[in-house]
């Protein structure tokens, strides 16, 4: 006799699936899924996007459909839900972690945020620690990064955006 | 939801999708060939952003009237779109495109803080999806209309000259469409004559900080969003092209 997964089991399956964008990071301590429902010999992934034109969607819409076909189930549906919107917060924080060792500035609580405000803390840089950094520009390689420069290594790297 | 109040929702969640989609592709116009390479990937980032929120307004529509928002983008002709004016206008020099993208850019947040608080959910949750990344094009935008205002004498004439050149377009943005005032009623949409106060507040001040002269006479009065320029026909023939080339095709 087969025995459908649990719940646990699907949740363990996901966090298999990467960020594609980030592939250090996997979808589940990205914060996008929010929700897993096993009924009968079906399931239910309730996922949250990131950045609304993120290029990725489909590709991680994709990867949770894959998880869970190998997982066994015949029939798998995944939901999108925009509420409450994304937030950089979501993010796990052993995922912000391994953001830093893999050279990306982790996001500072994003919270309620202003319209527009200046920068109020700095942002360590994930090489040399320094706290010494200025933005270059809020828009980097991805719609999830902006560009920075530490001033004591003197090395570029990239931040995640709090949003 | 009546009948009149859905038909009025669904032409301005067209209006919506519209001027975020015709004004990424003009943004996407720059990719290749920005002034530096920074610049060049900020600006394909806006022009990214601003195309998935065309795709959550079209989406919403879609909801309401099971339209399908590839053939909306790519079918329909230019007179049928409900775009305004400013978005359509020939991306110019840089001082025009990043002049434009700050005047929209104060106008959508500034539409979206108020949005989120809608009556209708499903806007709401958009709104505040859409809030949260569009912070970072004002950020942007208004440091180089400081940056290009108060740069050499050049800069500031090619600022000056994109707003002489805008100013009027931009206040199409505050004209609502026929029906709106159901939606305004109903909490559904922000009050455009009240959003019209905040934004010139904000701008007026930013854009005199910067070193740039309201102009006294705008050229141009706001007209209906059924109205537009030569110019978004060559621009749909262009983004429209691959589309038509094959409209059966899986993938484009």
């Amino acid at each position: 006799m087969v025995r459908t997964p649990s719940a646990d089991q699907v949740w363990q399956a996901l966090a298999e699936v990467p960020d594609p964008e980030i592939p250090v990071l996997n979808v589940v301590e990205m914060g996008m899924v929010r929700d897993v429902q096993v009924e009968g010999g079906k399931a239910v992934v309730t996922m949250t996007p990131t950045f609304s034109g993120c290029p990725a969607l489909h590709v991680i819409r994709e990867g949770l459909e894959r998880a869970l076909r190998e997982l066994g189930f015949a029939e798998v549906e995944v939901r999108t839900v925009l509420f409450p919107p994304w937030s950089t917060d979501c993010i796990a924080p052993e995922a912000r972690a391994k953001l830093e060792r893999y050279g990306i500035a982790p996001p500072r609580p994003a919270g309620e945020l202003g319209l527009i405000e200046l920068e109020l803390e700095p942002v360590r840089c994930p090489r040399c620690g320094s706290l010494d950094t200025s933005v270059k520009n809020p828009f980097g390689p991805t719609l999830c990064k902006s560009l920075y420069v530490c001033n004591a290594c003197r090395e570029p790297f990239e931040g995640f955006k709090r949003v | 939801m009546n009948e009149q109040v859905k038909q009025a929702l669904i032409a301005k969640l067209t209006a919506l999708a519209d001027d975020e989609l015709i004004l990424a592709h003009r943004d996407s116009e720059w990719v290749g060939h920005g002034p530096i390479l920074e610049e060049d990937i900020a600006l394909a980032n806006i022009a990214q952003d601003e195309l998935g929120h065309a795709t959550l307004w079209y989406g919403l529509r879609s909801a309401l009237d099971g339209s399908d928002p590839d053939r909306l983008a790519f079918f329909r002709d230019a007179t049928e779109f409900r775009n305004c004016e400013l978005v359509e206008l020939p991306k110019g020099d840089w001082a025009f495109t990043l002049l434009r993208q700050y005047l929209f850019d104060a106008y959508e947040t500034l539409w979206l803080s108020a949005a989120k608080d809608s009556t209708y959910k499903p806007l709401a949750e958009v709104a505040a999806k859409v809030l949260r990344e569009e912070r970072f094009h004002l950020q942007h935008t208004r440091a180089w209309v400081e940056r290009l205002g108060l740069g050499t004498e050049e800069s500031n004439r090619r600022m000056q000259a994109a707003l002489d050149a805008q100013w009027g377009y931009a206040q199409q943005l505050f004209v609502p469409l026929e029906g709106e005032a159901l939606l305004v009623e109903g909490g559904i949409v922000p009050d455009l004559t009240e959003l019209k106060g905040a934004w010139l507040s904000h701008t007026t001040q930013h854009l005199q900080n910067s070193g740039l002269k309201l102009p006294l006479q705008p050229g141009y009065q706001p007209a209906s969003r059924q109205t537009h320029t030569e110019h978004l026909w060559s621009l749909l023939a262009e983004m429209q092209s691959t589309a038509r080339w094959d409209s059966e095709a899986k993938v484009w």
